[in-house]
């Protein structure tokens, strides 16, 4: 039984884009400091709803956002509330490594400054502390005045979770944070999150099954009814109940490879 | 999307469990002839054949692992596997018990008969039932009938403690019986243990389907 509290809870959200449906009435409860995995075939809506957790889909011109998605018992789509704030609580970790094209330090830096932390002693704390939760700062800590686009594409990723650790997020979303990265990149990047699941609550969108049995704690798994319309959320539970005996079928054949 | 070779592979593992609780049936039906009718060569023969038994449990395991490492089996698919490599081991462990009845055998072989066997035979008879029933229900994925088999455990528990007591009073009436009934009382013995390992695989076949571990009957013995 679990025991963390909640802290995202999803109540019957849905996204549309124009008028197709894209994912349709999900409710569920994210708990924390636990690593929480969307799972499904292309289309079923898991990067819509992962970007609904801090209204990146606001971003999206066409994009419509229903139901409710409480953040700490605040709804977040909410109309007082502010989608920079949502962000500094919730941070965001992309596909492929963004670095932006400024230094290590900088990069990392960079949202502590927007957010008015000033103090050269003061930031180089921040980062260096970012750089060694990302796992990150051995390997450049001599390099912090090059490009961070210099890096490899491992480091460059942890870079990008390194500036996201700076600004203190409660919630940190992955996009498929590997997909772009060797396997050794990968299990590096796989088990820093299982660090960073001590002090953070990770939700993780990934394509790569076995990633989300390695190291994800929840599993939700959701499909599209038809032509990547109406994606749903079919199965959600402890991830080695959906690995090892999964309720619905659907589940099943998708997880077994029988259809996806 | 099918995974054709996959599921191919996923029945070969299957099939080979299947023909492993055959030659272990006739192990034990073999063994109990043997004893019967105080036949050497086929007893030598039960612990010759003991050998392909034990292969072809280290085949499957190879085959199952191999499936494990390459194919990251899930779900099903995952408990499938892991249910016969459980299985095969309790197999190879059927049959050891069978040639320990054959070994038996060839230790009687040249004694004169202590008494005509009946619950001897009504064990192997009711073991072997058991175990290829249970092969039946992993087939099936039937859970109710592996439930229902594991409760005729208690009925060779029975006959083994009846085997048990009359050789016991064979022995006190006569103590020139004792090696000869203490021989009978290992071969009660080893058929016990073969029912009790047929519980085992209907565990299995419960896990196998319903996914949970559970404990369906507790041996006495």
């Amino acid at each position: 039984m679990e025991t963390a509290p909640v802290v995202l809870r999803l109540d019957r959200v849905g996204v549309t884009y124009g008028d197709r449906p894209a994912v349709e009435d999900v409710t569920l409860d994210i708990y924390k400091n636990r690593i929480t995995a969307l799972i499904g075939p292309s289309g079923c809506g898991k990067s819509s709803l992962l970007r609904c957790l801090n209204r990146m889909n606001d971003l999206i011109h066409s994009a419509r956002v229903t139901g409710s998605v409480y953040l700490d018992g605040v709804d977040i789509n909410g109309d007082a509330v502010d989608p920079v704030q949502v962000r500094r609580h919730v941070g965001m970790v992309f596909q492929k490594p963004n670095p932006f094209p400024m230094s290590v330090r900088e990069n990392v830096a960079f949202g502590p400054k927007r957010q008015g932390t000033s103090g050269r002693g003061r930031l180089n704390e921040i980062v260096e502390k970012a750089l060694r939760s990302a796992a990150l700062w051995d390997e450049v800590a001599d390099k912090m005045d090059q490009p961070g686009t210099a890096l490899s594409g491992g480091q460059q990723q942890r870079l990008c979770i390194a500036r996201v650790l700076a600004v203190r997020p409660e919630i940190i979303l992955m996009d498929e944070p590997c997909s772009a990265l060797d396997p050794v990149a990968t299990l590096k990047i796989e088990d820093l999150m299982r660090e960073l699941a001590r002090d953070y609550t990770i939700v993780i969108v990934t394509h790569n099954m076995q990633q989300a049995a390695r190291v994800s704690d929840y599993t939700a798994f959701m499909l599209a009814s038809e032509h990547g319309v109406n994606g749903r959320l079919i199965e959600y539970g402890a991830t080695n109940e959906i690995f090892t005996n999964p309720r619905d079928k659907r589940t099943e054949d998708y997880i077994t490879g029988r259809f996806g | 999307m099918t995974r054709t070779a996959f599921e191919r592979q996923l029945l070969e593992v299957q099939e080979d469990m299947l023909v492993m609780a055959g030659m272990v049936e006739a192990a034990i039906e073999r063994g109990i002839e043997a004893l019967k009718t105080r036949n050497v060569n086929l007893a030598h023969q039960i612990i010759e054949d003991d050998l392909k038994i034990n292969r072809k449990r280290y085949e499957t395991e190879d085959k199952c692992l191999e499936l494990i490492a390459t194919q990251q089996p899930l779900a099903s698919d995952l408990r499938t596997i892991v249910s016969v490599l459980h299985i095969t081991v309790d197999l190879e462990r059927m049959g050891d018990h069978a040639e320990g009845i054959a070994k038996i055998a060839l230790m009687l072989a040249d004694e004169p008969p202590l008494k005509p066997y009946i619950d001897i035979p009504r064990m192997a008879q009711i073991a072997t039932d058991m175990l290829m029933g249970s092969i039946e229900a992993f087939k099936d994925r039937d859970p109710a009938r592996a439930r229902a088999i594991c409760d005729q455990d208690d009925e060779v528990d029975a006959l083994y403690e009846q085997v048990y007591r009359e050789l016991l009073t064979f022995m006190i009436n006569d103590p020139r019986t004792i090696q000869r009934a203490t021989y009978l009382i290992w071969t009660a013995h080893n058929l016990e243990r073969i029912a009790d390992r047929v519980t085992n695989i209907c565990e299995r076949v419960v896990y196998l389907v319903e996914g949970r571990i559970e404990e369906l009957n507790v041996s006495k013995y």
